[in-house]
This record gives structure tokens, C-alpha cells and sequence, in this order.
């Protein structure tokens, strides 16, 4: 298969992390029946907090390089998960509207990052490096566009399957589905609700600090304003209903998302050829794509438009038809609970 | 009706959040080796120092009074209305293609301005009409609609800013050529410039709502819709439509609003143009827990805030971002500290908490959309579908 093509699509993998990352820590908050709507600032801040972190150790000469990575990660992850125990607790313990302070948060924390970032604009930092995965890296095709890529990529892949392990196989996972989808009957059978809120919650938090730094210290490395992701919050948090709160389907979304982006930024940088002759077009208009996307997936996922079709299909595939396009919210999402 | 107790406790919240998030703000400058008192000063002569400033005050004013009053109509229909950023934005398109393309004599310029603020309305409502058809009759969450429709109405104007609109000379993406004179907003002053017909377009607009919301069977209507769909429905409320209507009136004053940025502030079209007001006027109303009597004051604060902050830069190098730290802060502490009174001093909460919830079920989109769509063909179809409610 052709070279470059295959670079192209690692470098889909590559860029798609971060995405993966939140969408996958949304994902599990949102089983547990909290929406963390906070993701676009949460990206933000996380990524300037984290990177701020790395380069003053970078600066001070203290640690090795990986180290001022991971100092970088560490720092990330406290503020997403920081951020996220705050929208569960003003939900749990203050009875707020959990859509109400994500939505504020996300303002709030957007504007934190462009304040305390303002001294970290466009300088150089440390950035992690790939490396490639012996044995699995000779793989024809796959090789080349899954494991010739870094850590965080390859914790993504990890986690990916561990989230859907413990969703769907294990007794730990089946309190996680139950709370968020009756909690009142997970609460008669033992489960401590508000506990798991808060560790869920944490939790995916950190995965969504943790996506944050997977931009400022590896795929868009540094910090600018306004911020490389500005949006993607919004994306990952859309991604996780396109995915029906499954962390396949999330990742699939995810990547979908990033294949959009890249065709659309090489198209904007190299043209658009077909059959060889060249096709002008306003290439700005490209930038659309994936907020329509956005659209038509959640079109196709939220019901109206997909049920009508379905009217016109036999009776047959209907059913299986729905089950694979549908996707339904944790019947308890967004919902307080009080144990009585 | 209350003891003293019960009263200082509700003062202590008043002020404490405000007290907080000042607190913080201060911790923040001092962080980065800035002088908070300094910051006091610079956003206070930022905003107030002659009339000149104040005029740039009443400059955001305006379209954050109109766009708050917009959102308070959606809140009470318990609708996220987010893209109202982006209806403002489409606003402004409208008004800025009729600015370069009607062309009228200087004389008739008042009969121009009416009709950009009429285009822009309409503008407005467009944009509020898709992001309420998603919602409404597709099932497609409001805020993930909304976000969308933001993103699209930035990329097209950048579109018409760098294509079909680029000034002839020096072509960039920084803006089109400043409008006709025609088509602008006049200045009431060079000393006070603004223009004095939107004030008062601003205060009509909230005393029509302000009646419309308390006096009317529509504002009823809302209310009912906002609360609780299902009950609504039960009531006879026409759900789908006062929903799609609360969008449309939102729209048309965020239009307007958008409309004032283009022909008065910067006499052209730039990117990003509505500038963050939409998404400030979320944090006004959220802040008054959807009480539309306070917009005004409340919005008059940010906007001297905001105002004041575009002095930060020059005067103390600091980000204006620090305006939005500010805001958000006092929202979120506001909106925590209630919390706090309500489940530890409940008590000390006064009877009026008619409309202190904001609407509620936004998140569980999907199925519950689905369900919650009610066709009126007739009550025998309404009576199945609130079966399944």
C-alpha cells in the first residue's frame, strides 16, 4: 500500500488522542449519570496548566525529560479532574443543575487559560516522543498506523478496551451502568450512588486533563490564544452521544472526526485535484465539515429523523436497523439523586 | 415573615460570593505580579473616567441587554438557547449585506437604519429557527445544535470576509470595507458616542417582554413548557410551538444585537464580530436565576467590566481575559453559594423560588425528546403520546 498513504493515516491515529481520550473519560462520567459539560474549558486549561508545569521544570533544569512530561501529565490531570469533582459536587451535595455550573466552567476555565497562558504563548516546551512498539511494528499495514506512535496513543488503545472491560464484564462496571441508569435501585441493592458519582466523576476528569495534555505537550505542542482546540470540547462531548456511551463507538466517532479534519486541512493546503484537473472551490468553506458532521451524526443517533426513515424500511431490519443507529442516554444522565 | 437572623444569613449570601470571587480574582493578579489595586483602578478608569468611556459602556450594554433578554425568554421555556453567539453573528451577516447592497441616499439614512435592524431580526430568527427545528422536530439537543451553528455562521462569515466581501484595496481577513454612511448608526456626540435610538429600542424591547412574560397567556404558556413539558401538554400548552417561538423572539434580539455591533461599533464586518456578548448574556441571566427585572443593572456591571478591561493590556500588561475570570467567577459562586442556603439554611430562603430552577431537562436528549414531541392533530394522538411520557 502506498507510503504516504499510510502516513497519513498514522498521523489520523496521532492526532485523533486527544479526542479519544476526552470523549472516553466523558463517557464513563456520563454512565455514572453526571454530565461534565465543562470539556472545552476543562481541554484548555489542563493543557496550559500542564505544559506551564513541564516547561518550568524544563526551565529550572530539575528532573529528566520524561519526568517534565510527566510532572506535565500529573498537573493536567488534577485540573480536569478538579474541575469535573466540582460540577459533581455542586450537583450531588449543592443540588445545582449539573448543565448549568459545566456550562459555566467552561467559560469560566476557557478564560482562566487564556489569562494565566498569556506568559506561556509560542515558546517551545518539552514534547513527548514517539516510539515505536518492537515485534507489533513489523506488522503489514497496521504496523505502520497503529504502533509507530507514542505513549499517549497507545494508553489510548489500552484504555479503550479497559473502559469497555470493565463496563460490560466485571461487577464493579455493572454498579457504574446501574447508577446511571436507576440509581434508586442500585442505592436498594448496596451501591453507594453519590461515592461512585464522585469517583466516576474524578475519573473522567482526569482522562479529559490528561486529553488536554496530549495537545500542549504532543500534537499541537506549546500554548496559543485563542487555543489550537477551541471547539474540540464541544466535539469529544458530541462524540460521546455518537457513540451511545459505548467506548467503541466513541473511539470510532473520534477518528472519524480526525480523518474529516485531516482531509479537509490537506485539501486547503494542496488543492483538490480530480481526475487530474484541478477544482476551484472556496477551500475556507471546508472548515464546516466536521460542525456538520457533528449535526448529521447526532441527527441520525437522536431519534426524529432516523425513526421516520425507519417507518419506510421492512419490518424486519427495522429492529436491528434501530438498535445499530439509535443511541439512548443513561436514563438517570443529568439527573439528581437523593437516597432517602 | 422573617427574623433578623434569617435576613442577615440572606445578606451574608448576597455578598458573600461577590466578596469570593473578588478575593480570587485579586490571589490571581498578585500571581502574576500585578498589583491588584492597580487593576481596580485601570478597569474603573477603563470604564468611567470621562463620557467618552462611559459611551463605550452603554456600547456593550446594548447588545448584552438585548441578547440577556432574549435568553430569559428561552430559560423560562427551559431551553439552553447557546447559539444564541452565533444568532447574533448571523445578525450581523444580514445587516452587513444590506449595508454594502441597499444602497439609499444619506437622506433617507434613518429609513436605512430601520430596515438593517428589521434584516438583522430576521437574520437572527433564521439561525434561532434551525437550531429549534434540530431541537424540536429532530430531536437534536439544543446546546450541541447551537455550539454547531456557531462554529457554521464563523466559518461562513470568514468566508464573505476573505471571498464575495474582500475590500477591493488590500484584500485580508481582517474585515470588509468600513459601510456607507447611509447605512450606519448615528452617534449622539463625539463626546457620548452612542446611538440614542437603540437605548431606547433596548428598553422598549424589555418592557414588551417584560409584560409579555408576566401579563400574557404566551408568558404563562413558557412557563408551563419550561417546568415541566408533560404537565404543559396535559394543560392544552401548544408545546412545539411556544418552544420554537421562545427561539424565534431570542433570535430576533440577538440578531439586533449582532446588527448594533457591525453598523455602530465597527462600522464593518469582522470575524467573531458578536464578540462573546451572547455567551456573557448567558452568564447575566444565569446569574439572576432567570429574573428578566435585574438584566439591566446586572448587564450594565459586565459591560462596565468588560469595558473597563480593554484598558488592561496598555495599563497594568495584563490579559482583558481577566474581565471574563471575573464574570465567571461571580456566576459560579453565586450560583453555589444559593446552593449552599438551600440545602444548609433553608430556612432563611425567601417563598419567591418560582424561578429559580433552570431548565431541566436539557441533557437527556435522545428518547426523551422523542417522546416529549407532541403532534396536535388531534387530542386522541396527544392523549397516546402522553402515555408514553
Amino acid at each position: 500500500m502506498n507510503e504516504e498513504f499510510l502516513n497519513t493515516l498514522g498521523s489520523i491515529i496521532g492526532t485523533a488522542t486527544p479526542l479519544v481520550i476526552a470523549s472516553l473519560g466523558e463517557t464513563i462520567t456520563e454512565r455514572a449519570g453526571v454530565v461534565n459539560l465543562s470539556l472545552d474549558g476543562s481541554l484548555a486549561l489542563a493543557a496550559v496548566l500542564g505544559f506551564a508545569a513541564a516547561w518550568t521544570a524544563q526551565e529550572a533544569g530539575v528532573l529528566d525529560v520524561p519526568m517534565q512530561i510527566a510532572l506535565g501529565i500529573a498537573v493536567a490531570m488534577l485540573v480536569g479532574a478538579l474541575i469535573a469533582v466540582l460540577v459533581g459536587f455542586s450537583s450531588i451535595k449543592l443540588r445545582r443543575d449539573q448543565v448549568a455550573v459545566g456550562f459555566v466552567l467552561t467559560l469560566l476555565a476557557a478564560d482562566l487559560a487564556r489569562f494565566l497562558g498569556a506568559d506561556y504563548t509560542r515558546i517551545p516546551g518539552p514534547q513527548i516522543t514517539r516510539f515505536a512498539i518492537p515485534v507489533l511494528e513489523d506488522i503489514p499495514i497496521l504496523g505502520k498506523v497503529f504502533f509507530q506512535q507514542n505513549a499517549l496513543v497507545y494508553f489510548s488503545y489500552f484504555l479503550m478496551f479497559a473502559i469497555w472491560f470493565w463496563l460490560f464484564r466485571t461487577k464493579g462496571g455493572l454498579a457504574l451502568r446501574a447508577i446511571g441508569e436507576r440509581p434508586e435501585a442500585a442505592y436498594a441493592r448496596g451501591a453507594p450512588v453519590q461515592r461512585l458519582r464522585y469517583w466516576y466523576t474524578f475519573l473522567g476528569g482526569a482522562l479529559v486533563g490528561l486529553a488536554g495534555a496530549a495537545y500542549s505537550l504532543n500534537v499541537k505542542p506549546g500554548w496559543s490564544s485563542p487555543p489550537a482546540m477551541q471547539g474540540d470540547g464541544w466535539i469529544a462531548l458530541a462524540i460521546v452521544i455518537f457513540g451511545g456511551w459505548h467506548p467503541f463507538r466513541a473511539v470510532l466517532g473520534a477518528y472519524l472526526f480526525a480523518a474529516l479534519r485531516a482531509v479537509s486541512s490537506n485539501i486547503q493546503t494542496n488543492g483538490l485535484f480530480i481526475f487530474g484537473q484541478e477544482i476551484n472551490f472556496p477551500f475556507v468553506l471546508l472548515n464546516t465539515l466536521p460542525w456538520l458532521l457533528m449535526i448529521v451524526t447526532l441527527l441520525i443517533v437522536s431519534g426524529g429523523l432516523t425513526e421516520r426513515l425507519l417507518q419506510y424500511m421492512p419490518r424486519g431490519v427495522q429492529h436491528r436497523l434501530r438498535a445499530f443507529l439509535r443511541s439512548d442516554p443513561p436514563k438517570a444522565l443529568g439527573t439528581r439523586f437523593e437516597a432517602e | 415573615m422573617k427574623n433578623p437572623r434569617a435576613l442577615a444569613v440572606q445578606i451574608g449570601f448576597m455578598l458573600l460570593p461577590i466578596a469570593i470571587s473578588l478575593a480570587v480574582a485579586a490571589a490571581l493578579v498578585i500571581s502574576v505580579g500585578r498589583d491588584p489595586l492597580e487593576v481596580v483602578d485601570a478597569l474603573w478608569k477603563g470604564a468611567f473616567k470621562d463620557s467618552r468611556k462611559l459611551g463605550g459602556v452603554f456600547n456593550f450594554w446594548i447588545p448584552l441587554t438585548l441578547v440577556s433578554i432574549g435568553l430569559v425568554v428561552t430559560f423560562r421555556a427551559g431551553l439552553w438557547n447557546i447559539g444564541v453567539e452565533g444568532q447574533m453573528m448571523m445578525g450581523a451577516l444580514f445587516a452587513s449585506w444590506g449595508a454594502q447592497f441597499i444602497l439609499m441616499d444619506e437622506s433617507l439614512s434613518p429609513l436605512l437604519n430601520v430596515v438593517l435592524i428589521a434584516l438583522s431580526a430576521l437574520g437572527g430568527m433564521f439561525w434561532a429557527f434551525v437550531v429549534g427545528a434540530l431541537k424540536i422536530r429532530l430531536g437534536v439537543n439544543e446546546i450541541f445544535g447551537g455550539v454547531a451553528l456557531n462554529a457554521l455562521v464563523n466559518v461562513i462569515s470568514i468566508y464573505l470576509i476573505s471571498g464575495p466581501w474582500q475590500p477591493r484595496i488590500g484584500g485580508s481577513a481582517q474585515g470588509t470595507e468600513p459601510f456607507p454612511a447611509a447605512s450606519l448608526l448615528p452617534e449622539f456626540s463625539s463626546t457620548f458616542p452612542v446611538n440614542l435610538f437603540m437605548i431606547a429600542l433596548v428598553i422598549a424591547a424589555f418592557l414588551i417582554v417584560l409584560v409579555l412574560l408576566n401579563a400574557t397567556r404566551w408568558g404563562l404558556n413558557l412557563k408551563a413548557v419550561g417546568v415541566n413539558m408533560r404537565s404543559a401538554l396535559l394543560l392544552g400548552v401548544a408545546t412545539e410551538r411556544t418552544s420554537m417561538s421562545a427561539f424565534l423572539v431570542c433570535g430576533a434580539l440577538a440578531g439586533i444585537a449582532g446588527s448594533y455591533r457591525v453598523v455602530f461599533t465597527f462600522d464593518n464586518l469582522r470575524p467573531l464580530a458578536s464578540g462573546g456578548i451572547g455567551f456573557l448574556g448567558l452568564l447575566v441571566v444565569l446569574l439572576l436565576s432567570i429574573r428578566l427585572l435585574w438584566v439591566p443593572l446586572i448587564a450594565f456591571a459586565f459591560a462596565a467590566i468588560l469595558t473597563g478591561s480593554t484598558r488592561l493590556q496598555i495599563v497594568v500588561k495584563l490579559d482583558a481575559s481577566l474581565a471574563g475570570v471575573l464574570q465567571g467567577m461571580l456566576v459560579l459562586f453565586v450560583m453555589l453559594f444559593h446552593g449552599v442556603q438551600e440545602v444548609f439554611f433553608p430556612q432563611t430562603l425567601a417563598d419567591d423560588n418560582a424561578n429559580d430552577e433552570i431548565g431541566g431537562n436539557s441533557l437527556s436528549s435522545g428518547t426523551s425528546n422523542q417522546e416529549t414531541r407532541i403532534h396536535h392533530r388531534g387530542t386522541e394522538d396527544t392523549e397516546k403520546k402522553v402515555k408514553r411520557l
